[in-house]
């Protein structure tokens, strides 16, 4: 791969790897959520980002051109080789924990989606403009959740503020640039995280005041996913995932 | 006490059953027949949501992101199918609330074969193929059912069965034909859920406690013991296929007959699961109740919400 090919290629496979590893918490809900209408709900979001993952990780193969599948990528690296933001790699804890990821991630992403359906590439901007479709239904369901929980019970406010206060730490890095995604900006192909940023809060800080509820910024950064530094939390997923194919390896299922 | 009007409408029901009618919710209907579908139905309702536990086990271990989404989706629906079947049952004047307290209490049962465990990948294979496809011989008779909200309820739900049980036998197929290892997981999983998928269709005629009256009322149409020949004649022709070993040696073509023999259940197991020593029984019910449980403060949440909402809307038109 020459240079830009390997600077797609990381693009396409980190936001494969964010996908996948959302998808991997949000189906851990299904036979386990409050109501059976929200088991349903969050297998319906877990389905969107398998897909979104597969589009990425398709493409990315096609790029890499060594006859690779989206299988050999997903299920044979390790933690290291993993390069998804952290945000989405948390555990799903409670209810609360997981809408209140929820919607921080939909409203980057129907920002973000927005943006990339421009990319000067075509098959980056089509598998946008189907993620965002996706996303602007995903922010539907997670924003009135949001609400209730946080007008609903004390009990659900202080889950939801807890919620908030852990996951602030994890928003920055959405917005972080790395030099080769600078360049694929450049190119026009990627979108510039950094200017979303400041969007990106106050939206969510004037949302959360409706409800009175207190989020400071996206300021405080844990950062490392994208080279692979993760939360312990991810090699506990991977064992999870990829024990077939580690097992049993180089056969078809 | 019967009265002279329910004597009337008792003549009128019996006719509508005679002539193949639907009976709505709104009609009149005999107080034994309705317990009898509620005990049916909500059954059949906590059979597919108990029945994701099995299926899901296998989600976040599933060996490719195709299988992992195939079986998503497939887990999604029969939380669908549940949600339809209860709200079928709520027809017939009993809530959901109430209907998941008699599961939790073990008032309500649900179908045995998820007492048992997926142990392996082949499980979720096995699964899709025979106990959807035990289901679905069911489910299709079930779609002349004489109560209309049901009858609808399955002719909806088997749109959907024909997916599952094609997503189990790929499965297997796949297993199959792929390696050793694999076609021995293969092999397992279709010997310990064969049985347990014939049982499905419960204890034999000449056995079978609600049979009688179920089938005189027209809510089950045909037989236990005919469905479940059904099922055997048209899966292990799919054995064949697969190139597997069969599941029980006494298999074999009957010519006389046009049918296969095959051995005897073991009833003493069918019982034993039935009254709660399967191996999953405990663990199916607990993890029922933990996620109920852990949901509350959601519920409640909700409720508090609206309750708020309301207030303020009073508020405002005062
Ligand atoms: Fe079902
Ligand atoms: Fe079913
Ligand atoms: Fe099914």
């Amino acid at each position: 791969m020459n240079k830009n090919s390997e600077n797609l290629y990381r693009f396409l496979v980190g936001l494969a790897d964010d996908s996948v590893v959302l998808s991997h918490r949000l189906s851990e809900w299904c036979s386990n959520g409050p109501y059976l209408e929200e088991d349903i709900a969050l297998s319906n979001i877990a389905l969107d980002y398998i897909g979104r993952a597969r589009m990425f990780y398709q493409y990315a193969v096609e790029i890499e051109g060594k006859g690779r599948t989206e299988d050999d990528i997903a299920y044979h690296r390790n933690e290291r080789e993993f390069t998804n933001t952290l945000i989405h790699e948390l555990p799903i804890n409670d209810f609360a924990f997981t809408m209140v990821r929820q919607y921080f991630v939909d409203v980057f992403y129907c920002e973000y989606l927005q943006q990339l359906t421009q990319s000067s590439d075509s098959q980056v901007a089509a598998i946008a403009a189907k993620a965002l479709k996706e996303s602007r239904y995903h922010l539907k369901r997670s924003e009135p959740w949001i609400k209730q929980l946080s007008e609903g019970t004390e009990e659900s406010k202080h889950r939801v503020q807890l919620a908030l206060d852990e996951l602030e730490n994890f928003v920055g890095e959405m917005f972080l640039m790395e030099d080769w995604e600078k360049e694929l900006v450049e190119q026009g192909i990627a979108v510039d995280r950094e200017a979303l940023q400041a969007d990106w809060d106050k939206q969510v800080q004037e949302f959360l005041a409706e409800s009175e509820m207190k989020f400071p910024d996206s300021q405080l950064q844990i950062r490392g996913g994208r080279n692979g530094i993760h939360t312990e939390h991810l090699g506990h997923m991977l064992s999870e995932m990829q024990y077939l194919q580690r097992v049993h390896p180089g056969l078809k299922w | 006490m019967q009265t002279v009007d329910d004597a009337a409408a008792q003549i009128e029901f019996d006719r509508r059953i005679a002539d193949e009618q639907k009976i709505e919710p709104t009609d009149w209907m005999p107080d034994a027949y309705r317990k009898n579908l509620i005990r049916q139905m909500s059954q059949h309702a906590h059979s597919e949501v108990i029945g994701m536990q099995p299926e899901g086990n296998w989600i976040t271990r599933a060996p490719s992101l195709r299988r992992k989404a195939v079986l998503l989706s497939k887990v999604q629906d029969e939380a669908g199918h549940g949600l339809y079947l209860y709200s079928a049952t709520e027809s017939l004047g009993i809530t959901r609330s109430e209907l998941i307290e008699a599961l939790q209490t073990g008032v309500a049962k649900y179908a045995s074969i998820f007492n048992y465990p997926t142990l392996t990948w082949a499980d979720v294979g096995a699964i899709g193929w025979l106990v959807d496809g035990a289901a679905i011989v069911n489910q299709i008779s079930l779609q002349r059912t004489s109560y209309g909200p049901y009858s609808r309820a399955m002719i909806r739900i088997c749109k959907e069965e024909s997916f599952h049980q094609r997503q189990g036998y790929e499965i297997m197929y796949e297993l199959a034909h792929g390696s050793p290892e694999q076609k021995a997981m293969a092999q397992d999983a279709m010997n310990r859920n064969w049985w347990p998928a014939l049982m499905m269709f419960g204890p034999h005629d000449s056995d079978s406690a609600h049979s009688g009256k179920s089938m005189q009322w027209k809510i089950k149409r045909q037989s236990n013991d005919y469905l479940r020949q059904k099922f055997i004649d048209q899966t292990v022709p799919q054995i064949e296929v697969l190139g597997l070993e069969m599941p029980d040696p006494e298999i074999k073509w009957n010519e006389e007959l046009g049918q296969y023999d095959s051995g005897e259940i073991n009833w003493e197991e069918f019982y034993q699961v039935i009254n709660g020593s399967g191996p999953c029984n405990y663990q199916r019910l607990k993890h029922h109740k933990k996620a109920h449980q852990d949901g509350e403060w959601v519920r409640e949440a909700v409720r508090a919400y609206s309750e708020k909402q309301q207030a303020k809307k009073e508020q405002k038109s005062a």
